[in-house]
């Protein structure tokens, strides 16, 4: 075999281990291979047991993320190449429990995008009838929220926040930024509603804006400004209420 | 759900976790320069009181901050400052995010504004000091 490369993975099987243990593969090492390409390998040429979450491999689905040498990536969209000749160590993402191997349980992330209501509320009385058409929004409405909308739930920002790993009541950096894409669609009323969840305790002040949460989102939401604009807007809310208690809602 | 709880591997998160990489170190130093910017205060605070005890408290306030210990310590807060500054005035269009039509603001203008905001007042501040 020409040049080949060693991926040291995270190995934990619920009914059989107590602890997780790593093991070495040997892979053929390819220009043009992504990390995703050497596991499948493994899974295909070496070891069958090894499980993991893979589906789109093209940075999509958001269901391959992994922590590649300690840092949340999707797998299918790092090269090996950026590693050669050195080991790569890959683990199921931090801050998660461990299912099996690379697969860790998201249940955790499901409930709280839920909780977010992340679909348009609109007020009771000025729901149109669906013969009138859609809500119209013009491309500069669009372009406020666009970002935030990018979301391909791969979580790999929980994995980079820290205090979601110390304390995992906190909804964390998606489905907060989720909640800010709705409260800044101009077709939308729910601020409200979410505001609840989202300045809770649990929500954006357990925030300390590490940071990484957006430095490794590979969509470019940037959760790390959408828990800090909300947290603005929450600190106005909180003046409005306190200082002008008449001036309350418009 | 119906689903039966399945036995999961909680990995202990270790408190040197920010250790671990480079930006968490960087996070936690700016964590900890909040330490120094807060002394600072208090020290200000602290130098407006002597100012009010008269000349020979003042003087003597003043001689006590010639000290070389003394001129070391505010070399390491001005660092600590500094960092702390930068760090937050890199962080700024985060949260200013501003909007002309469709187009955002570069983040880069909404930074620069800060640090123009920030050279300004230094001047003023450096012109009525060296002023007097
Ligand atoms: S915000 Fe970015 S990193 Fe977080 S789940 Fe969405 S796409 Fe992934
Ligand atoms: S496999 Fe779909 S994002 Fe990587």
């Amino acid at each position: 075999m020409a040049e080949t490369m060693k991926l040291e993975i995270f190995r934990y099987h619920p009914e059989k281990d107590n602890e997780p243990t790593f093991q070495t593969y040997e892979v053929p090492f390819l220009e043009d291979w992504v990390i995703l390409d050497a596991i499948n390998y493994i899974k295909d040429e070496i070891d069958g047991t090894l499980s993991y979450r893979w589906s789109c491999q093209m940075g999509v689905c958001g269901s391959c993320g992994m922590m590649i040498n300690g840092v949340p990536k999707l797998s299918c969209a790092v090269f090996l190449k950026d590693y050669y000749p050195d080991k790569i160590r890959v683990e199921p993402l931090t801050g998660f429990p461990v299912e099996r191997d690379l697969i860790f349980q998201m249940d955790d992330f499901m409930t709280k995008l839920t909780e977010i209501q992340p679909y348009i509320i609109r007020n009771k009385d000025e729901e149109k009838p669906l013969d009138e058409g859609e809500y119209l929004q013009t491309p500069a409405e669009l372009a406020r929220f666009k970002p935030y909308s990018m979301c391909i739930n791969c979580m790999l920002c929980y994995a980079a926040c820290p205090v979601y790993a110390l304390d995992s009541t906190f909804i964390g950096p998606a489905a907060i930024a989720l909640g800010q894409r709705y409260n800044m669609d101009s077709r939308d009323h729910g601020r409200d509603a979410r505001q609840e969840l989202i300045a809770s305790h649990e929500g954006i002040w357990e925030c300390t804006f590490v940071g990484e949460c957006s430095a490794v989102c590979p969509k470019d939401v940037d959760p790390a400004a959408a828990i800090q604009r909300a947290k603005v807007s929450s600190t106005i809310d909180w003046f409005k209420d306190v200082l002008i208690p008449w001036g309350k809602k418009k | 759900m119906g689903k039966k709880e399945m036995s999961t591997y909680h990995r202990p998160f270790p408190n040197t976790w920010w250790l671990k990489r480079k930006p968490y170190v960087l996070f936690m130093i700016r964590e900890l320069t909040s330490v120094f910017v807060a002394g600072y205060c208090i020290f200000l605070l602290v130098f407006v009181y002597k100012l009010t005890q008269g000349a020979d408290v003042y003087g003597n306030f003043i001689d006590a901050l010639k000290s070389p210990s003394s001129v070391a310590l505010h070399f390491i807060a001005l660092a600590f400052v500094l960092y702390h500054t930068i760090t937050w005035f890199n962080l700024t269009p985060k949260i200013l995010v501003l909007y002309k039509g469709e187009e955002r603001i570069p983040q880069g203008l909404v930074a620069g504004m800060f640090y123009a905001g920030w050279v300004v007042v230094s001047v003023i501040v450096a012109l009525f000091v060296l002023g007097m």
